[in-house]
């Protein structure tokens, strides 16, 4: 991998989505897009994978499905039975209707933070972290397209300047 | 592109309608005229088991504390009189209370549709214009749907039926919990609030297709704006009056009980049903090669808020049952022990086909977009959701003497036909894109 890169700004969404095509349609490998706030359809241009956070959520929320009904079987019915609602039945089916809640807000728990734990460690983000955001204009109004030179520095700053770039710089990556 | 009525559907419509009404006629002829008929009717029907369903039988009327008391002798011959008497009336009832149910469905459906199109007016929805012309279709049958509830309620103030006991002033002279509901349950004031509540409904949808119509050929937007007022205005109107109109057409029909969260839940009924018929409606067209401007996209949010109003329904669904099931106050329990003893099938029946059926197959985010599963997971939740007015109404006005006969299907096939008849015949009287509407070309844009 080469440590030189061009970075080239976007003041608009708009262009951003069509410049984004354009690069990819001239085989040139995009290695990551900044922007101030979630693009629609940026994912689909740059052709990333889908994400697989949905069949984790089901997968969590499931899980917190499972520890309720056990957690509550355990509390209610098992190691301290109870009356409920006038009902001593000390049945979990018969019961069941009042852990409804219980089952729903723990899938809904479980989902919740694990969707995000499994996110932050997909992303390799954790608290404290430095940000890794190259031109701090991209969290105000700019767009920030990167892309690694391999011998093609010319060739590369006409066409993002084609694409309507505002500033087109080469960036000489220190690591 | 207009749309020509095809004659295959419309002789599919008119077929379910014959069919229907000959199961209707079957149902009313052959329920009985005397007590005597009625007895042999449950002798055939459960043969040996007519003990058990006397056993059952005080389970269903409970609430009644006189009754209650008479089932302790149940050998008395006075007893079995009176429980033969009641059978008689149940099965009298039920020709009525299934062609009720089934008027009342359909008509739910067009009712429902009529919200869900006055929420994207009101909200200037960006996604849906292309769909106005197929829900100001489904709307049509609002009118004529209303007027068959309508006239099905005023034949039973003037007691042809008994599906609505208050109405009978034998009833409430020996039962004081009805008679203190008199000034808001009499026949009068009961009809002229149907005729108010449908009048309100019908002006805004003819208002709001009239403007519809002529913001296609307007230079201005005028139009769509007076569109916007009249659909904020509606849905103020609507909440209330159909909140009322379920007391009202469904909840009164068991007087004794009462439920606060009813309106809501009778609304989440119609929500999901009327956007399930959106969904299936459009899908149709769209295999018949209309709505070509109707993507993927479009389905997939309609299969969203059918995902969406299912779970909704539910937790509706649920928070009624979980509240009255803990309290566990007889005047109220009343209500679901007739229905989990009685009707166990197509109670839980139906929790499987609104809730488990469409949680499950439209869950995953791409099954919304591919065209069978909204088929089949619509499908599903319109019966589900007829089994959901089912259980609203017959355990109330026939106890525990039910079963789908010839009457439910023949009432549920003569008002899907009646409903396709009138819907597609409006889908033929303007182009299926409201061209004019100022969103349209974000609509038509419109991706996921």
């Amino acid at each position: 991998m080469s440590d030189k890169v061009v970075h080239a700004l976007y003041d608009d969404d708009d262009v951003l989505l069509s410049a984004v095509k354009m690069i990819r349609s001239e085989k040139h490998h995009i290695e990551e897009v900044y922007t101030p706030f979630p693009v629609h359809g940026l994912d689909k241009a740059l052709g990333l994978e889908d994400t697989r956070i949905a069949i984790m959520a089901f997968i969590y929320g499931c899980i917190g499905l499972c520890v309720a009904v056990a957690m509550m079987n355990f509390i209610m019915i098992e190691d301290w039975p109870q009356n409920i609602g006038g009902k001593p039945s000390f049945s979990y089916l018969e019961n069941m209707p009042a852990f409804v809640p219980i089952m729903f807000e723990m899938t809904v728990f479980f989902a919740a933070h694990l969707m995000v734990i499994t996110f932050y460690m997909r992303s390799k983000l954790w608290p404290f972290k430095k940000a890794e955001n190259p031109n701090p204009l991209t969290t105000d109004d700019k767009f920030l397209v990167e892309i690694g030179i391999h011998d093609n520095e010319k060739e590369l700053q006409t066409l993002l300047k084609k694409s309507g770039a505002v500033e087109v710089s080469i960036i000489e990556k220190s690591e | 592109m207009m749309y020509t009525f095809p004659n295959k559907l419309r002789n599919l419509a008119i077929v379910f309608m014959a069919v229907g009404l000959i199961g209707l006629v079957y149902g009313f002829i052959s329920a009985p005229t005397t007590v005597a008929e009625a007895k042999a009717i449950v002798a055939a029907n459960h043969g040996e088991g007519h003990g058990t369903t006397h056993e059952t039988a005080p389970a269903s009327h409970g609430a009644d504390a006189s009754h209650a008391e008479v089932s302790e002798h149940a050998a008395d011959a006075t007893h079995d009189a009176e429980h033969d008497e009641h059978v008689f009336h149940q099965l009298s009832n039920k020709p009525w209370a299934a062609l009720y149910v089934a008027a009342f469905f359909f008509f739910m459906i067009s009712l429902g549709v009529l919200a869900f199109y006055a929420i994207q007016r009101a909200a200037q929805a960006g996604w849906s214009p292309v769909l106005y012309r197929v829900m100001e279709g489904i709307t049509a049958y609002l009118l004529p749907g209303g007027i068959i509830v309508i006239v099905i309620l005023g034949l039973s103030g003037m007691h042809l039926n008994h599906l609505f006991i208050w109405m009978d002033p034998e009833v409430v002279a020996h039962d004081k919990l009805i008679a203190g509901k008199t000034g808001f349950l009499n026949v009068p004031f009961f009809l002229t609030r149907a005729v108010i509540f449908l009048s309100g409904w019908s002006l805004y949808r003819y208002f709001s297709r009239k403007f519809s119509l002529a913001q296609d050929q307007a230079n201005d937007i005028s139009n769509h704006k007076k569109n916007f007022r009249i659909s904020a205005a509606f849905l103020v109107f609507y909440i209330v009056t159909e909140s009322i109109m379920s007391w009202d057409w469904v909840m009164s029909i068991d007087p004794h009980w009462f439920s606060t969260l009813f309106g809501w839940y009778v609304f989440a009924s119609m929500f999901v049903s009327g956007i399930t018929t959106i969904a299936l409606v459009t899908i149709y067209l769209k295999s018949k090669g209309y709505l070509e401007f109707v993507n993927d996209s479009h389905i997939h949010d309609l299969g969203k808020f059918m995902f969406g109003i299912s779970v909704f329904w539910t937790y509706l669904w649920f928070s009624q049952f979980m509240l009255i099931w803990y309290s566990n106050i007889p005047e109220e329990v009343t209500y679901f022990i007739t229905r989990i003893e009685d009707y166990n099938l197509p109670f839980f029946g139906m929790l499987v086909m609104n809730f488990i059926f469409p949680l499950l197959i439209l869950m995953n985010s791409d099954y919304k977009r591919i065209n069978y599963f909204i088929v089949m997971a619509g499908i599903v939740i319109i019966l589900g959701h007829y089994m959901d007015v089912f259980n609203m109404i017959m355990p109330s006005a026939v106890g525990d003497q039910w079963f789908i006969g010839s009457a439910e299907i023949g009432g549920f096939l003569f008002f899907l036909g009646l409903f396709i008849f009138i819907v597609f015949k409006e889908l033929t009287k303007a182009p299926l894109l409201a061209k004019g509407d100022p969103y349209m070309g974000e609509s038509e844009r419109f991706h996921y």
